[in-house]
């Protein structure tokens, strides 16, 4: 069976080329106040806004985190690293024994060896890990791109808050 | 001539710096405003922009770049054709420069056989090509130097009879003589502006450039260096500055292919209005100033056919080798064939 035939283009599909890639380049060098500029960016000088759930980097919110090793156990390439202490905190009421705690010690990722999957994220039961859109974290030895917990906290500052639920969402209950 | 008071060896130095301006001038205005810049622009970036002011000086930064790496022969490579290679296509570009003429006196050398010397030398380029490829001892360099070849030929000769309309109605090789005539011939009688061959041989203008496309191996003609297929063609083995080298000579052709084209079709160094004063039948009435005024004019219509080459360039995409070859052979040069029957039969009736 033969196939429908394509509508027949109004101008020639060469000339059409060629008015694309000048049409292009009309609005590339058109000045930006009449709407016009490159798609790109000049990036030392200008920054770019990044999508508000871009994966710049991954922060931690101190507080939030038992040390379940949850994220450590699930990151696919075992660049999270965990240390804790089992600690005690005040008990809740008066006259009650102290309540047992773990205490974070250490939590560092290895940006040299994360993939930036987000496991960590999705599996972290408590809400201490969040996407970050910061991206401009890069250093010059590999070495120093292991962050420790102060610099993965101070990312929680770029952390954009969390949306809105959607319409008839079932809020969570506060307890 | 005001060059015939000075010494010939002082001449002679004249005229090298005078061809190294003539090629590398074209080359690098090509390579920034087109190559760089609009080719940025057409795909929404802006190109280079540190280098010195709007990235002018980028150019340089690329040449710095290129004259630090290592010069790297192959082990297997036939070292002393190899070397040679880009430098066969580069002074390629320069022995056709020698016929340009950019001013009623402003030019290298001015003989009758000018059309004919620039076909011929043209076709020198493909030599240093096909041994570029051949004695990289690459397989890819090879596959690209045979369909450089192949393409060099098969384009070779719509541009040859695309030239012929040009010949038969200026009736004179002499590149010199044919930009005369189209600054004084007149149109079917009518003598508003000359005759610029554009508009009586728009078809040969149309193979021509085609045919200079693809001598030029530009996109949609670039499969000698088709990079998703053959790495980089009949380059892939250099580096360093002989890569420059044939970086410099793809540019500089394409500049000096434009100042041909714009000599055999749109009236070389002349603007052809009446109130220019030109003489009959001749260049003897032509004013002086014109040895400096016709480079300027020879560069404009240098960069705007320049521009043509290149828009094409950055539109289309690559042909494939069969298709290449087909366009060639069975729409080119019959064509062409046809143009150089009617302007023969044109002519003779007129």
């Amino acid at each position: 069976m033969a196939l429908p035939k394509p509508p027949k283009p109004k101008a020639p599909g060469l000339l059409k080329g060629l008015g694309v890639t000048l049409n292009t380049l009309a609005q590339t060098v058109k000045p930006k106040k009449l709407g016009g500029g490159a798609q790109t960016v000049q990036y030392p000088h200008e920054k770019e806004t990044p999508p508000i759930r871009a994966r710049g980097v991954i922060a931690l919110r101190e507080d939030n985190c038992t040390v379940c090793m949850l994220c450590a156990r699930s990151c696919p390439d075992w660049c999270i690293f965990i240390e804790g202490h089992k600690d005690l905190a005040p008990p809740r009421r008066a006259g009650g024994a102290p309540r047992k705690v773990n205490k974070l010690d250490r939590f560092d990722i290895d940006f040299a060896l994360c993939m930036y999957c987000g496991i960590c994220v999705e599996v972290c039961p408590f809400d201490a890990l969040f996407w970050s859109p910061e991206y401009e974290y890069s250093e010059p030895h590999i070495a120093d791109l292991l962050h420790d917990k102060s610099k993965l906290g101070e990312w929680m500052e770029t952390v954009p808050a969390a949306p809105d639920l959607e319409a008839g969402a079932e809020k969570k209950k506060g307890k | 001539m005001m060059l015939a008071s000075v010494p010939y060896w002082l001449q002679s130095i004249f005229r090298v710096l005078g061809g190294a301006v003539a090629v590398l001038l074209p080359a690098g205005t090509i390579v920034y405003v087109f190559l760089f810049k609009m080719m940025s622009f057409m795909q929404s970036r802006l190109g280079p922009m540190e280098a010195g002011p709007y990235g002018s000086m980028q150019l340089f930064a690329e040449v710095g770049k290129w004259l630090q790496k290592e010069d790297i022969t192959p082990e297997r490579a036939d070292r002393r054709i190899f070397r040679m290679a880009p430098l066969l296509v580069l002074v390629s570009t320069f022995l056709l420069v020698a016929v340009v003429p950019f001013g009623p006196e402003a030019y290298f050398t001015n003989f009758d056989a000018g059309v004919f010397y620039m076909l011929a030398v043209s076709s020198v380029s493909t030599l240093g090509i096909l041994i570029a490829g051949w004695s990289s001892a690459n397989k890819y360099s090879m596959l690209g130097g045979l369909r450089a070849a192949g393409q060099l030929i098969a384009y070779e000769l719509p541009m040859v009879l695309a030239v012929l309309g040009v010949v038969i109605q200026a009736g004179s090789m002499n590149l010199q003589t044919i930009v005369v005539k189209q600054n004084s011939d007149s149109i079917f009688g009518w003598d508003g502006i000359g005759n610029p061959y554009i508009l009586t041989q728009f078809i040969g203008f149309l193979v021509f450039m085609i045919a200079v496309q693809a001598e030029l191996t530009q996109a949609p003609f670039d499969m000698p260096v088709a990079e998703s297929e053959l790495v980089s063609g009949y380059m892939t083995e250099y580096s360093g500055f002989r890569f420059l080298i044939f970086f410099i000579a793809e540019f500089a052709t394409a500049g000096v292919f434009a100042l041909i084209a714009s000599v055999l079709f749109l009236g070389g160094w002349g603007v052809p209005f009446r109130w220019f004063g030109w003489a009959p039948n001749g260049s003897h009435e032509i004013a002086n100033w014109m040895n400096v005024g016709g480079p300027l004019i020879m560069f404009v219509k240098m960069m705007v056919l320049a521009f043509l080459i290149m828009w094409a360039r950055f539109s289309y995409p690559r042909f494939r080798e069969d298709q290449l070859q087909r366009f060639a052979w069975k729409v080119l040069i019959p064509v062409s064939l046809v143009n150089i029957m009617l302007t023969a039969i044109l002519k003779v009736v007129f």
